[in-house]
């Protein structure tokens, strides 16, 4: 079970969070069908480190990014 | 009997009674059930998985692979494959040998051996290969003659708990390293728990009292030091206690097992810890030589642990198989405790001669550069040749009645590996050792490969205070495991409990399984339920030895969790029956209950479905209800709708970016039923959006949508929006719903409602006013297409609220109503249930609720996917009304094709009752471009295979009475 | 051809203690310089595309490059379930293409796959676990795929170890069946297909990664790089289930992708005390008992992407929680072991299959948490791909663009089937 820095609470256990995917994903307002099935479906889906999105959800309900490294799952700081 | 008169760590005061096989037998407390079985002269205790050959007691710790036994404890509490070596001894135990039959004396399975040749590893991939003889003939027999014990047959009757704990320093293994390492700890102030798998915390000290530690008695000094940590305030000493997992950021989990006869079995410890330190020990290895796996063959260790910590001579004459200095020594011991030594075997044709003095001066036999070989009572001596082969000519028979097999240690680097710190290989140790950590966790003792006590406790200081840890000392040597297994031949067993022999490995090598995990998969070698404890090195060894490797380039399998076979029941802990997920009921569950009411589970609520009278099944008396809403007033409790509170002066222009509507022009004082999308175009959720004020509204969700509705609002207001000024509050528990419905709910609410002017509250409109005194927020909405209210009011109310519409109403028959009366009635009506006519690829204008889009809006979300190719096609299955034409209700779920004959779906019955108002029976369904085949005909295929004509019709099977959209 | 292998060849065997068998299949220290189709990934869909392309499509020169050691991923990780009663036509027809070709693999292969067609038994819990079971038995028969509807005495009876107490928390209400599912030997099947494919003159390289995909000028692919070299070849099928996303970054593609870790655990052997394959996805559990004695246990994915073939202990707990509510009998049983995979999943939990924007780059990926299953039909679909260089016609709806025209395949969202 990951600890998880939640920038608002400090250090928590995972089960009171909830992933919510690639961090960056920038929602398009005007896009062609490629931008926008970009925006809805692919993904990065990095083998190193990744930037997600996690919220707090059994906590202060805050979302935020942290950065990952998905081989290792340890935190790091942004690149 | 084979118990000596004195010594050992056992209680002779305290005299156990147990069984095994039927057999009354006697042992003491401190005993664990393979001790006594021991000390009972029984040395045959389990069966072989494959050729069924008999077994005795290899090991005397958790990684024993014979000594499976099944333990009952009556009904529900029979366990099988329980390790007798890890059993405590407790009065009136019953033990049974497993995988046997009739006996485990006369075994008939065992003619399995005969047919060993015709067996070798993985012989079922090279035959039974027609389908049906596989799956018919030969499948149900080897089924029989695999698996070990029996699994239990009544539910389990015992508790199991769970206990979260944090420390600063988690020690694990209570050995004298870890022992020093916690003395240590606890000194420096810091919270500390030391847990071990043993019984009595000591380790390897239980089992060596000659020792002395800073010039006291090895036991002595265990004993200050238990007392001293079992004292200290900040220190936790958890024996019976075995740290299974390892996982991120210092997450451990432990498995107590609590003693016989307390209220829990088993309990689950889930640790975090500042820092680790796995003073986890190592575990003797395994000779390869014929018959290595007889009964009376054993680890030389074993034999010291019997002989010290339980009093028990585990044999009458003896012989050592050695590889390695360290079975020496418990040859002396058995000598000074009264056996007789047959000889000692060394692999090494030069043991170092301190040894060998002392071996003379015993009197003992040394034949150096030799190997053995098992005969049927004792061992045939054979010098080794330099390719490890027996030279066969000049044989020595040794009768004994015991085998010592010393072959050297391998470090228990388990969990240090399953933290994902790199293993290194050591030549030195000839072993892999902990190497480059990746978390807050040192190694100390023999699982770093240290074997000398005092640099044992040296660690343990070091790694207890946090200072670096001193150079690992290493004393004894021996023979390198992969020139100890050259020339392993016959039955050289390298997994005891899988039956794998070193010639098995061989075939698989030569058959081209060359990685270390394709020839454990091949043989199953290591993957008995001793995790590979005893077969993992010398399988790598042998592998390496056939391929003319070195180890390493070989490489070594994946640590798995768990270290060692956790029962179900632990890691489920609490969680059974009602705690296995909450149960979610809303506040009239009571008053339903109360009245009889049958239950439904949606999501973790239990709702009311019907609500039947005497004599009623569900179909009379949801027509009841349905007939009563029609005819008069229903009343229903609706206060699982998830409900979201939305404020701020940005509310409006929020709610027109999440919902499709336009709500811009929605007033304060009335609401709409509005229609929330994914991303994808998709329907996620409907509700009512109520606007109780320009900046506040009331949004309600489905049911099962309430959590991850408010999720997504937050999502897009916290990361898309962040400039609009809306707060979001959950409200679902806040609001007791109770919805009145039909034509004489106005009448029936009418004499409670104060603050407001009723009958100028128009359909689909919202105010706030008292009901029966208490306040509320009054819709006038209805789900059924009656007129109709929904009466929010604080939860802890809505129980006397209900009472009080109930009394107003009972002069106009108001009747309450379940869940599958408020099914029907929105069908009559054509109204969707997200989830049953939608399944997550339905758009709105699939059901026909294109017209509920703003179509002025630039965005909401899911407004760019309906623009897609495939989301604006033709040939869309849409949603429509089906009458059947026989007049039997279809089964939901059905198919609809255009003719009985045709495979093509065209689409699926969503829903299907009796419609009391019509009499008849209805459907709904998704139909490819469904609203252009309205009056046709098509055909609905069943579970059964069925086809039945149903015609297509509008959704909407009856008209509202009041206006409006869904409702 | 290898030795075939039968009782008599066993028998054989045992004259001259086993000493003379061959290696089960060539294992060529590197790969040729060029080949017709290269396929990157050695499990089980690698193996049997490479089986297929060279048996049935007549294409020899083919290679298939393991970075690690063959049916080392997902194949040898997954809980073995066989069973092709999906919603979707295009879905259930892929499926039972992949569910004909386990019935008589055994014999195709000359390899004893171990298929035991036992019956998969799918738990409802709720009105509205039995509406989503009956569309699918429904769906089922009309594609002419076998399912049917049980009622709570009849699953008992056909998997005694069910509970139908009714103090628990979700009873059983009924159950789907489908009596040609079953489950297989995981290993058995890429060894069996490893074998077969070398004897017809495929290349198996093992621990050989690769670490670029070449291009010419116009962007139609030349061949990859690999740890042991360079391979060229005008055709590429990617099959590395997990880790796709990886290699295809190496072609400057973004695949609407995203890797879990995937967990299972069997228990220690006890004799045969279940017969089939049970799930419950109301309760998150799927269980079956091997030949070897052990109950093999499906847990779920961790919520974080992730390639580290570990994930978290509330992963199996939860797991434990749902098999013991389901089978109080079970509670006194132990795990012996757990291990992760990694699963590439889609947004519509339905595989892609075909080709890319990429001239002659060819994808079979997104199984997610159900691959094995089809891992013969896979196979053959993506070797009539690759040979053809159009989709075979049960691959067709499992194109890539389906994500941009909005055609989802939508078996996640249409039965909160998970597997």
């Amino acid at each position: 079970m990951l600890l998880i820095p939640c920038p608002h609470c400090g250090d928590r256990p995972e089960i009171e969070f909830r992933n919510c995917g690639e961090a960056g994903i920038v929602r398009p307002t005007a896009a062609d069908d490629a931008a926008w099935t970009a925006f809805l479906y692919l993904r990065s889906n990095p083998r190193g480190l990744h930037a997600e999105r996690w919220r707090h959800v059994h906590g202060c309900g805050r979302f935020f990014t942290l950065h990952r490294h998905t081989v290792s799952d340890r935190f790091e700081s942004a690149p | 009997m084979s118990r000596l008169p004195t010594g050992g760590r056992i209680d002779r005061s305290r005299p156990l009674q147990f069984s095994f096989d039927g057999r009354q037998l006697e042992g003491f407390a401190g005993d664990t059930l393979a001790s006594a079985l021991l000390a009972n002269g029984v040395t045959v205790v389990g069966r072989g998985t494959k050729y069924h050959r008999p077994r005795g007691i290899l090991t005397a710790g958790p990684e024993e692979p014979n000594a499976l036994v099944e333990i009952d404890r009556g009904g529900g509490r029979r366990e099988p494959n329980t390790r007798a070596t890890m059993q405590p001894l407790f009065d009136g135990l019953v033990a049974r040998s497993q995988n046997r039959f009739p006996s485990l004396r006369f075994d008939a399975a065992a003619l399995a051996g005969l047919a060993a040749p015709l067996l070798p590893a993985g012989f079922y991939y090279k035959t039974f290969l027609s389908p049906r003889g596989w799956h018919h003939l030969w499948e149900p027999v080897l089924r029989r003659l695999a698996g070990l014990g029996r699994a239990p047959d009544a539910p389990d009757p015992d508790r199991y708990a769970n206990r979260y704990a944090h420390c600063d320093v988690l020690v694990v293994g209570a050995g004298p390293a870890g022992l020093a390492a916690a003395l240590a700890a606890a000194e420096t102030g810091e919270r500390v728990i030391l847990c071990d798998e043993q019984a009595e915390p000591g380790g390897w000290l239980l089992s060596d009292p000659q020792e002395s530690i800073d010039g006291q008695p090895a036991w002595t000094w265990l004993d200050d030091a238990v007392a001293t940590l079992r004292a200290h305030p900040r220190v936790r000493v958890l024996t019976s206690t075995t740290a299974f997992h390892y996982g991120l950021q210092n997450f451990l989990a432990l498995a107590e097992i609590l003693p016989e006869g307390s209220r829990l079995r088993e309990r689950l410890w889930q640790i975090r810890a500042k820092r680790v330190v796995l003073a986890t020990g190592a575990i003797e290895r395994k000779l390869l030589f014929h018959g290595n796996d007889r009964p009376g063959a054993m680890f030389a260790s074993a034999a010291r642990t019997w002989l010290n910590r339980y009093a028990v001579l585990p044999g009458r004459r003896a012989v050592l198989a050695a590889s390695h200095d360290s079975g020496w020594q418990s040859v002396f011991q058995l000598q000074d405790a009264g056996a007789e030594i047959a000889a000692i075997v060394d692999w090494r044709a030069a043991p170092p001669p301190p040894l060998l003095e002392e071996a003379a001066r015993r009197g003992i036999e040394v034949l150096a550069g030799h190997g053995v070989t098992a005969l049927p009572d004792g061992m045939l001596a054979m010098p080794r040749a330099a390719d490890g082969t027996l030279i066969r000519n000049r044989t020595r028979t040794l009768f004994c009645d015991l085998v010592l097999m010393a072959g050297g240690w391998t470090p228990t680097v388990h969990l240090f590996s399953q933290s994902r710190g790199r293993l290194r290989w050591d030549d030195a140790a000839d072993a892999f050792l902990p190497g480059e950590p990746a978390q807050n966790v040192v190694c100390i003792g023999a699982c770093r490969g240290t074997d000398d006590l005092a640099a044992c406790i040296a660690e343990g200081q070091a790694a207890g205070a946090g200072t670096s840890l001193p150079p690992r000392v290493q004393r004894a040597g021996g023979l390198a495991v992969r020139a100890a297994v050259t020339g392993a031949d016959g039955r050289s067993f390298v997994d005891p409990q899988n039956d794998v022999t070193a010639d098995d490995i061989r075939l698989a090598v030569r058959e081209g399984f060359r990685s270390i995990e394709h020839v454990k998969r091949y043989t199953t070698t290591g993957m008995a339920t001793d995790q590979g404890k005893i077969a993992n090195m010398v399988g790598l060894a042998v592998v390496a030895d056939t391929l003319e490797r070195a180890i390493p380039e070989v490489g070594i399998t994946t640590f798995r969790g768990p270290y060692t076979p956790v029962s179900f029941g632990t890691l489920a802990g609490r969680h059974r029956g009602v705690l296995f997920e909450p149960i979610r009921t809303p506040p009239l569950h009571d008053w339903a209950a109360a009245q009889g009411a049958v239950f439904e589970p949606v999501g973790l609520w239990q709702r009311a479905r019907y609500f039947p009278r005497p004599g009623e099944d569900m179909q009379a008396a949801v027509a009841r209800e349905c007939r009563a809403v029609r005819g008069a007033a229903g009343i229903f409790d609706a206060s699982t709708l998830g409900k979201i509170e939305v404020v701020g002066p940005d509310a409006t222009t929020f709610l027109e970016r999440i919902y499709v509507n336009a709500l811009a022009n929605l007033a304060p004082g009335r609401c709409r039923y509005a229609l929330l999308l994914r991303e994808d175009g998709c329907i996620a959720d409907d509700g009512i959006i109520g606007r109780l004020a320009a900046d506040r509204f009331h949004v309600t969700t489905t049911t099962g949508g309430a959590a991850s509705v408010l999720h997504m609002m937050e999502d897009y207001l916290q990361t898309e929006w962040p400039d609009l000024r809306v707060w979001l509050t959950s409200t679902t528990e806040h609001w007791g719903v109770i919805a009145v419905q039909g034509p004489r709910s106005g009448e029936v609410i009418a004499p409670l409602v104060e603050g407001i002017d009723l009958a100028a509250l128009p359909p689909m409109g919202v105010a706030c006013c008292t009901v029966a005194g208490i306040g509320a927020r009054l819709f006038s909405v209805g789900f059924t297409g009656e007129r109709g209210f929904e009466i929010n009011v604080p939860a802890g109310h809505a129980p006397a609220v209900w009472q009080a519409v109930l009394q107003a109403g009972a002069p106009h028959g108001i009747t309450p109503y379940g869940t599958e009366a408020m099914h029907v009635l929105r069908a009559e009506r054509g109204y969707i249930i997200v989830g049953q006519e939608t399944d997550g690829t339905v758009t709105p204008d699939d059901v026909g609720l294109g017209r509920l889009i703003g179509k002025k809006k630039a965005d909401f979300i899911g407004k760019r996917s309906l623009d897609r190719p495939d989301m604006r096609t033709t040939g869309r299955r849409q949603l429509v009304g089906l009458l059947p034409i026989d007049a039997t209700v279809p089964e939901e779920g059905a198919q609809l094709v255009i003719a009985p004959g045709s495979a093509t779906p065209l689409g699926h019955i969503t829903s299907a009752y009796a419609s009391p108002t019509l009499g008849r029976p209805i459907a709904l369904g998704l139909l490819q471009s469904g609203r252009v085949r309205i009056g046709t005909s098509v055909f609905a295929l069943g579970s059964t295979g069925t086809a039945a004509p149903v015609k297509v019709v509008s959704p909407m099977f009856t008209q509202p009475a009041g206006e409006g959209e869904n409702g | 051809m290898p030795q075939r292998f039968s009782f008599l060849s066993l028998a054989r065997g045992a004259l001259d203690g086993h000493r003379s068998w061959p290696e089960q299949w060539r294992s060529p220290d590197r790969p040729d310089a060029d080949y017709d189709v290269v396929i990157v990934g050695g499990g089980g869909h690698g193996l049997a595309t490479a089986y297929y392309l060279a048996a049935e499509f007549g294409v020899r020169r083919v290679a298939v490059v393991e970075k690690g050691w063959i049916g080392g991923g997902n194949t040898g990780r997954n809980t073995t379930i066989v069973r092709s009663n999906y919603l979707y036509p295009e879905s259930a027809a892929l499926y039972d293409h992949a569910l004909k070709r386990w019935e008589h693999l055994s014999t195709a292969l000359n390899y004893n796959v171990m298929f035991s067609p036992r019956g998969v038994l799918m738990l409802a819990h709720s009105v509205h676990d039995e509406q989503v079971f009956r569309r699918h038995i429904c769906a089922n028969r009309l594609a002419g795929i076998d399912n049917e509807w049980l009622t709570p005495a009849q699953a008992k009876a056909f998997c005694p170890p069910l509970t139908l107490a009714p103090d628990v928390r979700y009873p059983v209400t009924g159950a789907a069946l489908q009596r040609r599912g079953g489950t297989a030997r995981h290993d058995a099947v890429a060894w069996g297909f490893a074998r077969a494919a070398s004897a017809r003159g495929v290349d198996i390289v093992q621990n050989c990664e690769v670490t670029g995909i070449d291009r010419d000028a116009g962007g139609a692919v030349t061949g990859v790089q690999t740890s042991k070299g360079p391979v060229r070849a005008p055709r590429i099928g990617v099959v590395a289930a997990g880790h796709t996303s990886v290699v295809m970054a190496m072609a400057g593609l973004r695949m609407p992708l995203e890797s879990y870790p995937l967990q299972a655990l069997v228990s220690e052997p006890v004799k045969p005390v279940f017969p089939c394959v049970a799930m419950s996805n109301a309760v998150h559990a799927y269980v079956s008992q091997s030949d070897k004695g052990e109950l093999v246990i499906g847990a779920g994915t961790d919520q974080y992407i992730s390639y580290s073939q570990a994930g978290s202990l509330q992963i199996l707990t939860q797991t434990l929680e749902a098999i013991c509510e389901l089978f109080p009998t079970f509670r006194r049983l132990r795990m012996l072991r757990a291990w992760g995979g990694i699963v590439d999943v889609t947004p519509d939990r339905s595989p892609i299959i075909g080709g890319t924007p990429v001239p002659g780059l060819f994808v079979n990926c997104g199984w997610g948490t159900g691959g094995f299953k089809a891992t013969p039909g896979s196979g053959h679909v993506f070797a009539a791909t690759l040979a053809r260089g159009e989709p075979h016609r049960l691959a067709e709806p499992f194109s890539l663009d389906r994500f941009s025209t909005g055609r989802l395949i939508d078996e996640a969202a249409a039965s909160a089937v998970a597997h």
